[in-house]
């Protein structure tokens, strides 16, 4: 498919799909914490926040990244992309502000008005969560209209929030301990079969949705080939809720169910990605139709190889510094 | 109204509001690895406070700019479609490089320097807020090499209204940018400067006295008063370089609309777009001349040269006057400052109520300062996107006017709202400081979020 054409694309597109997963896999479990924060006790509120403080910032970085990629790679994508997403993708932006500075807002006001920014925490990650959710939903579809289309849209808008909430739980678990720690097992538990739903759901919506996904997945004999994918999320799936049964979930395996969802999700993305490719816009634009020029890219793909695994580096370096217990925030 | 009007307000408002962060972010972060540097060697009290307090404000102005950030880079696509579409192999990896080694180093290492201080040797924590600094500086150089390039562009080639790279050295360094870079860097040096010297007169003023309060004060005046000369001098480079390459914004911004000798440098004027002159002028006969190419006979060329290629005379005129003028007061506030401290021998106590009021007034002038100066260069280059290549009015996207007045209502509602607390919160953190100080003297911890927020 790829013969004489230019590589470049290809890679910027394995590139950008590597960027909008790490941000869904990162930010996903803060954006769940926040839209489980009014769930937590006062004091559980403080803790969750902690568990999170370090992180969010550098994991929205990577939506950045993504969009930014989008922008740098396929410029003529980005346009089409995001002019039709202009309400949804406002509406994000809005979400997003508005925790991003309740986040640091809360800690800094009167006792009486840190409930308010609490509750802008919260409906801000909810907010930014749907949104992109709805976004994602419509991206798939090529932005179509219809009634059918938008329904898809508002199942994929739902579906997403319930993976981050999922994402959030375990997160928790792993930072947490005593009663939070059972608090967030059962967030977890309550959000797994909403997450399984939503999986379930859009597989089965993606194909009927578009003729060309449906003809891509039920070709014989690429359908055998591709069956490991559906048919390892489901055991990585069930897999992660089996150990929430486990006693072991609280101390030595407390990071298994965040790794398992998070294994879940880049296998969803591949499938993903085999639906879409080699389109950056479903059924209408290929990437090497939206690509930038050869030298624009090869300029900055010197700049990924150099950066991106220092970028790593210090990723990793930084949640080694907060690794354990999420303990009391403090400045200095 | 019609989509085009409205997307450039959204844009305006969400740069004008965006950039009041970095603008404090980007030399914040260099007087916090000050303060710290300056802890770590005199082990005085003050300086771990001044550190701590002000991380404060870095956190709260950082996660703003970071939010507010996130819009443009939608914005891009989603106000000018056009822009990406047609230059998009230029912009594309400068806005890239910005990503890749500006913001995930600041956003990493911030985790880390703020929340990082008892988990990582005091080595390491002053490696990140150096990384912090670093990271916040990288991202202006990229910034303001794209906002330069679509300034004064070169190094490129248009094929089919496409623009091609040719030479990425002469784009990411082209004509304005060490200019344009130097003035925004001293801007918010300026910025900081007085911030600090303001607030520490509010604490002041309020009887509230920390530690940290006499040293950031003189900090920020000498910041101030060291910084402003320089910023004059490189203000007169950056004015001759635009002359050169875009002598009408120049033209606006004096308001001369005749070619003319012995242009005057006006202290007032209104200039009127219908008669296409200056309705009451007072100006200094030659001053004009003398200041853009240090010759009073010298020949400016004027408005009438460039009809429908110059920019509002209007706004770039009086935004140029306001730029000017605060910075002038600045020089006047920072050295008259200075000479009274050191007349006071350098005792904060001792200064005149009076000159608290004048340090409180010039709190937010750094801002004032930038915001007039980004509309001089930002509506100065109208009509255009790219000088003299791309017209910003072709750019535009195709968007429903009622979608664009939804999202500018709610982007003015939230960012009016978030300008209000921002400022609330801060002033409160300077009252809180103290109240800390009487209550907290035999226990020098750290502050940790609880505490804060009781």
């Amino acid at each position: 498919m790829i013969g004489e054409q230019s590589i470049l694309p290809v890679i910027f597109m394995c590139l950008m799909g590597l960027a909008l997963l790490v941000y869904v896999t990162l930010d996903g479990f803060d954006l769940g914490v926040g839209m489980l924060l009014p769930f937590g006790s006062e004091q559980e509120k403080d803790r969750m926040v902690a568990a999170i403080g370090p992180f969010w910032d550098a994991n929205e970085t990577w939506l950045v990244l993504g969009v930014g990629l989008l922008l740098i790679a396929f410029p003529k994508a980005h346009g089409i992309v995001l002019t039709s997403l202009y309400l949804p993708v406002t509406i994000m932006l809005l979400g997003l502000v508005l925790r991003g500075v309740a986040f640091d807002f809360r800690v800094k006001v009167h006792a009486d008005n840190k409930q308010r920014w609490n509750r802008a925490f919260f409906a801000g990650s909810l907010i930014a969560s749907v949104a992109q959710g709805w976004m994602l939903g419509s991206y798939i579809t090529g932005f179509q209209q219809g009634w059918i289309y938008t329904a898809f849209s508002l199942l994929i808008a739902l579906a997403l929030p319930a993976a981050y909430l999922m994402l959030g739980a375990c997160w928790l678990i792993i930072k947490s301990e005593n009663e939070l720690q059972q608090r967030a097992i059962r967030w977890a538990k309550w959000a797994w079969p909403l997450l399984v739903l939503g999986i379930f759901l859009i597989s089965i919506a993606t194909p009927l949705a578009s003729a060309t996904v449906a003809e891509r997945w039920f070709r014989m004999p690429e359908f055998l080939s591709l069956l490991p994918i559906p048919l390892m999320t489901i055991a990585t799936l069930i897999a992660a809720r089996v150990i929430l049964n486990s006693s072991r979930v609280k101390h030595k395996l407390r990071h298994l169910p965040f790794a398992l969802i998070a294994i879940a999700m880049l296998w969803s993305a591949f499938g993903l990605a085999y639906s879409i490719f080699p389109y950056v816009i479903m059924d209408q634009m290929t990437i090497w139709q939206a690509a930038s020029a050869d030298d624009s890219l090869v300029f900055i793909l010197w700049g990924t190889a150099i950066t991106l695994p220092m970028i790593i580096g210090y990723t990793i370096f930084s949640y080694r510094v907060f690794t354990g217990k999420a303990q009391e925030l403090q400045y200095g | 109204m019609d989509a085009l009007l409205l997307a450039r307000m959204q844009f305006a408002l969400n740069i004008s509001f965006h950039i009041l962060f970095p603008t404090i972010t980007i030399a914040l972060a260099w007087v916090l690895l000050y303060f710290r540097w300056r802890w770590i060697r005199s082990r005085d009290e003050g300086w771990l406070k001044a550190y701590k307090l002000w991380t404060k404000v870095f956190a709260l102005s950082f996660a703003i700019g970071v939010v507010s950030g996130i819009p443009m880079s939608f914005q891009f696509g989603t106000n000018w479609p056009g822009f990406m579409e047609r230059a998009g192999n230029i912009a594309g990896p400068l806005l890239g490089y910005e990503v890749l080694t500006a913001f995930f180093l600041e956003a990493s290492f911030l985790g880390i320097m703020l929340f990082g201080h008892n988990r990582v040797s005091e080595r390491v924590h002053l490696f990140a807020t150096a990384m912090v600094a670093i990271g916040t500086s990288f991202s202006a150089f990229w910034i303001l090499s794209l906002n330069s390039w679509m300034q004064t562009p070169v190094g490129y080639e248009i094929v089919n209204g496409e623009f091609f790279v040719k030479d990425w050295w002469a784009i990411i360094f082209n004509p304005s940018f060490p200019y344009r870079l130097a003035h925004m860097m001293l801007a918010s040096g300026l910025t900081v400067g007085f911030l600090m010297a303001g607030f520490s007169a509010y604490q002041l003023w309020r009887n509230v006295r920390t530690p940290a309060t006499g040293k950031t004060l003189r900090t920020g005046l000498f910041i101030a008063a060291m910084l402003i000369p320089v910023q004059i001098f490189v203000g007169d480079l950056h004015g001759l370089n635009t002359l050169k390459h875009q002598p009408q914004k120049v033209a606006a911004m004096e308001g001369i609309w005749q070619t003319q000798t012995q242009a005057p440098l006006l202290l007032f004027a209104w200039p009127n777009e219908q008669t296409r002159s200056n309705d009451w002028a007072i100006g200094i006969p030659g001053g004009a001349s003398f200041i853009l190419k240090h010759d009073i006979d010298a020949e400016i060329r004027g408005l009438n040269e460039f009809k429908g290629e110059h920019p509002p005379v209007a706004p770039v005129f009086w935004g140029f006057r306001i730029m000017v003028g605060t910075g002038l007061l600045m020089l006047l506030v920072s050295w008259g400052g200075v000479w009274f401290l050191k007349r006071r021998q350098w005792q904060i106590g001792e200064l005149p109520k009076l000159f608290l009021r004048v340090l409180m007034a010039m709190t937010f002038s750094g801002w004032l300062a930038t915001l007039a100066g980004w509309y001089v260069t930002e509506i100065g280059r109208q009509p255009y996107l790219i000088h003299g290549l791309v017209k910003t009015a072709d750019m535009a996207a195709n968007i429903v006017p009622g979608k664009i007045v939804f999202s500018l209502t709610a982007y003015g509602l939230v960012y009016g709202f978030l300008l209000f607390a921002y400022v609330t919160v801060l002033m409160r953190l300077m009252l809180k400081a103290g109240e800390r100080q009487s209550s907290e003297q035999d226990e020098p911890g750290s502050w940790s979020l609880s505490e804060v927020k009781s």
